[in-house]
This record gives C-alpha cells, sequence and structure tokens, in this order.
C-alpha cells in the first residue's frame, strides 16, 4: 500500500459522497432549463436529502432485515468502489479490490440488495420493478464486464488502476478503435444501470414504465435518504470510471498538494461535462418501450464484444 | 505519412466500417439505414485513401476518391430517391430474425470472420492483413442483412454491404487492383442499383408494397 493510494482512498470517498448530489443538482438543473423551466437550483439535492435524514424511520408491516440492511449495502458497496477505482490518484488503497471484475461484482451486489427488498415488501411495485431490474442487469453486467475487458486486453492485466497508468503513458490509444468501441458500449449499458432515459425515466413515478422507482416505493425518512444517496453515487462512480478509463489527463501521479487537488478538480470537472452532456441528451430522447430494451442492450454487447475482437485482430 | 498514423488511421477506418455495419442491422427506419450506408461509404473510401498515401501510388488516390463518389454520394443518392418514393412504410417492421438475435448473430459472424481469415493473415503478416477479418465480418453481416430483412430497400443495403466488404478485403490483401478491374466492379455495381430500383419501383406500381415475402406466388 502506497501513499499515494492511502491519499487515493481518503480523498476520493469524500469527494464523491459530497460531490454526487450535487451532480444530480446540475444535471436536475440543465434539464429545467432546457425544457424552459426555473429549476430547483443545484444543491436541492442535499437539502432534500438532509430533510430525508431529519425524520423518524419508519418501515412497512411485514417486512423482514432484507428490507432495512439493502440500503446500507447499497451505500456500502458504492464507498469500496469510490475508495479503490482509481479516480483522484493513479495508484489504489486495496489494489486486489481495484480489479475489473471485484468493482463491477461489488456494484451488481449493491443493486441485487435493492431488488430483493423490492421483492421483501411484497406489494406489487416492488415485485415489478426488481423483475424489470433483475432483466436489465442481467443484460448490463456482461457488457460492462466485456467493455472494460477489450481495454485490459493491450495491458494485459485486468487492475483498473494498470488500465489507467497505461493509457497516460500512451495517449495513442484513446484514438483506436478498441476504445471507440468500448466507450460506446459503455455509455449504453452505464445509461442503462443507472436508470437514465431511454432506458428508464428517474423524474416520473408511473406505473407502466419506472424500475428503480418501483423498487424504492416503500422506503421513507433516512433509508430513502440512503437510497437516494447510494444512486447519486453510483451515478457518479459510473461517470468517473468513463471519464478516467478514456480520459485519464490530470490524474494525481504523485503525492504532492498541488498534484491530488489538480486531480480532484480534473475528476469533478470530467464528471460535471459529461453528465451535462447526458442530460442535455435526455432532453431530446424519449423513454423506450421495455421489451425494447434487450435489444439496446444486445447492441451494446455486440459493440463491446467487437471492442474485444479488434483487439485481437488489429493488433 | 509516418508508420503509427498509417496503421492509427487505418485501424480507425476499420473501426468506422465494423460500427456502420452493425447500425445497419441495428436500426430500423430505411432513412437512417441508408445515411449509415453512406458513412460506411466514407470509411471505405478512407481506408483505400490511407493505403494509396501508404503505397505513395496515385492511381490508388484516383480510385479512392472514385470509390467516395460512388460509395458515399452516387449510390446512397439512388437509394433516397428509391425511398422518397416509397409512400408510408419507411421501416423495416418485423425482419425474418428479431433485432436483439440478429445482433447477436452478427456477433458469431464476427468471430467465424476471424477464424476463417487466419491462414489469410498468416501468410503476409502487416498492420493491412490484420485487418482482413473486418472486410470479412462486413462481408457476412450484408449477406446476413440480405438473407433476414423483407424489404426490398434494406435487402439492398445488404447487397452493398456485401460489396463493401468484398471491396475492403480486396484492397487489403493486394494493395492495388488494376484501376480498370476495379471501375468495372463499381460500374457493375452501380448498375445493379439501378435496375432493382427500377424493379422496386415496378413491385411497388404493381403490388402496391415491397414486402418480398407476399410475393411468393405470381399475380396476373
Amino acid at each position: 500500500m502506497s501513499a499515494l493510494g492511502v491519499v487515493g482512498g481518503v480523498v476520493q470517498p469524500l469527494v464523491v459522497v459530497a460531490g454526487s448530489p450535487i451532480v444530480v443538482g446540475v444535471m436536475r438543473q440543465v434539464r429545467a432549463r432546457l425544457e424552459g423551466r426555473a429549476g430547483a437550483g443545484i444543491g436541492q439535492p442535499w437539502r432534500d436529502l438532509r430533510k430525508l435524514f431529519g425524520k423518524e424511520p419508519i418501515a412497512p408491516r411485514g417486512t423482514s432485515e432484507v428490507f432495512r440492511f439493502a440500503p446500507l449495502v447499497l451505500v456500502a458497496t458504492t464507498l469500496v468502489v469510490a475508495v479503490v477505482v482509481p479516480f483522484v490518484t493513479t495508484e489504489s488503497a486495496l489494489d486486489p479490490v481495484a480489479d475489473l471484475f471485484a468493482v463491477v461484482a461489488l456494484l451488481a451486489a449493491g443493486t441485487v440488495a435493492l431488488a430483493l427488498a423490492g421483492l421483501d415488501t411484497g406489494t406489487a411495485f416492488g415485485g415489478m420493478g426488481a423483475s424489470r431490474e433483475m432483466t436489465i442487469i442481467a443484460l448490463v453486467e456482461p457488457t460492462l464486464l466485456v467493455a472494460i475487458f477489450a481495454l485490459s486486453v493491450r495491458v494485459g492485466s485486468t487492475n483498473l488502476a494498470a488500465i489507467v497508468a497505461s493509457t497516460l503513458d500512451d495517449p495513442s490509444r484513446v484514438i483506436s478503435p478498441v476504445s471507440l468501441l468500448a466507450a460506446v458500449a459503455l455509455v449504453v449499458v452505464i445509461v442503462a444501470e443507472t436508470g437514465r432515459l431511454p432506458v428508464d425515466n428517474p423524474s416520473t413515478h408511473l406505473e407502466l414504465t419506472m424500475v428503480h422507482e418501483a423498487m424504492v416505493l416503500e422506503y421513507a425518512g433516512p433509508d430513502l435518504a440512503l437510497v437516494e444517496l447510494a444512486s447519486a453515487m453510483r451515478l457518479t462512480v459510473f461517470l468517473g470510471l468513463l471519464a478516467n478509463l478514456f480520459l485519464p489527463w490530470g490524474i494525481a501521479t504523485s503525492v504532492s498538494p498541488l498534484a491530488v487537488l489538480g486531480g480532484v478538480v480534473a475528476v469533478t470537472v470530467k464528471v460535471t461535462v459529461l453528465g451535462t452532456a447526458l442530460a442535455v441528451g435526455e432532453v431530446f430522447l424519449a423513454k423506450l418501450r421495455l421489451f425494447r430494451v434487450p435489444e439496446l442492450l444486445a447492441g451494446s454487447f455486440l459493440l463491446a464484444l467487437l471492442a474485444v475482437a479488434a483487439s485481437f485482430f488489429l493488433a | 505519412m509516418s508508420d503509427t498514423t498509417y496503421v492509427q488511421v487505418l485501424d480507425l477506418a476499420c473501426g468506422g466500417l465494423l460500427l456502420t455495419a452493425v447500425l445497419v442491422l441495428w436500426r430500423r427506419e430505411l432513412s437512417v439505414i441508408v445515411r449509415v450506408f453512406a458513412a460506411q461509404g466514407v470509411a471505405v473510401a478512407v481506408l483505400v485513401a490511407v493505403l494509396a498515401t501508404h503505397e505513395g501510388s496515385a492511381e490508388l488516390g484516383g480510385v479512392a476518391v472514385g470509390i467516395l463518389v460512388l460509395r458515399a454520394g452516387a449510390l446512397p443518392w439512388l437509394l433516397r430517391r428509391a425511398l422518397a418514393g416509397a409512400g408510408p412504410a419507411r421501416r423495416e417492421t418485423r425482419p425474418l430474425v428479431n433485432v436483439a438475435a440478429s445482433l447477436l448473430a452478427a456477433a458469431l459472424l464476427t468471430l467465424l470472420a476471424y477464424a476463417v481469415s487466419q491462414p489469410l493473415v498468416a501468410l503476409a503478416p502487416s498492420p493491412a492483413t490484420h485487418a482482413i477479418p473486418v472486410g470479412v465480418t462486413v462481408f457476412l453481416i450484408g449477406f446476413f442483412v440480405l438473407v433476414t430483412r423483407r424489404r426490398a430497400l434494406s435487402q439492398l443495403v445488404g447487397f452493398l454491404l456485401m460489396d463493401n466488404g468484398i471491396t475492403t478485403v480486396g484492397f487489403l490483401t493486394t494493395a492495388g487492383v488494376g484501376l480498370v478491374v476495379e471501375l468495372g466492379v463499381s460500374l457493375d455495381v452501380l448498375l445493379a442499383v439501378l435496375v432493382l430500383r427500377i424493379l422496386t419501383t415496378r413491385m411497388r406500381e404493381t403490388f402496391g408494397g415491397t414486402d418480398l415475402d407476399e410475393l411468393r406466388e405470381l399475380h396476373d
């Protein structure tokens, strides 16, 4: 464990926890302005969280521990990912966990915990949301693995820190077909996994279409705050991963305070720009019919597979 | 042009070819398919132009310009004209194999292309021959579009995709089919598209649609 890794392990979770509601706020504000509304300001998600944390915890009658532990599991897995993935520094605090397979499995474990909680409530909406979420995650997970795997082929390691460091050493890799195909595939699965348009609409509670919202319908008070915070953190983590895998510039490679500060600023700017681009894209998209979603994800899986194939043919 | 830039641009053009072939399979609106096909024409032209610069051959450069005019200009224009006359049927509504399954089939075709072109690559390993599987993939995906789609226009695009694949493999392996041969092939393709377009128009005038599955029996 190096000094740089420890600094990253301390700074990254703080930045992700503090910044993720702001990212969500910026995205909502951009959407509001483009739709001709004034918007609630970028601090609104934090104000909502403060309000929810101040309420008394309530659990519906008949729910078990699964329902109570799910928000904690969701936040905990996302926090571990925020500690280990190279966002601010190129070295990781827990190097073996910064592995592609471990990170994807951690993120999927959070989703599964939430789906189990949705089933645990025994309501129609919870079960429906959980079943839809499982359909989506079953298609998202292989694509996510294969797309990042395409990048790891030429590095010879599935360690995310190693992938980021090797892209820093050889910037010409960024415009290879492998990177481009993998980037398109990753964008599609990140949109699907974080429940944004056109897969799920995060701003409505319409019975026929909701996926994520259906699972968390029974949560209230501090539990709801944790779920909301975790989903904002997941969005930030995914966007940060996308940014640093393809455009790692600005990330700190030494322990000096200036380099670490530069790393924090760089990751903030990259995530904000990506979030804004996602929000702008959402204004122009309509939600896809649920039965069309597998088609979209099959397409992104094919692109990811082509990225892996291209890394072998064009080597 | 330095060697690394040559390899990079060549690889990028191949990535563009793969991406556009997949998009043709993925999208349903015929107008989008025609636009994607035009983009693929540009990618083929870039590929040939890069090979021309690397070889320093003016003849190959001329061929690249010809390919750009034909495949990114004339053929998409003809297809768009055919589409404009097509009336309300602007979408590939029910292909024989649904879109998700055909995307997975394309993944298998890619692996097949990689497997079968290994002996060819092994004959003379170079950056250009390493890209042969891409051309074979485009050919196979074009064939798949040709056999699974119902609209005459998307079958036509499938046929042209096959031709793009053949052209790509030709240039990657030989780096310079004679100008006369390429001219002959291009004119052949242009003629085929013209004939098929007239055939499509006639079919629509006679039967009111171009769904080829409904044309199993002869009408009077």
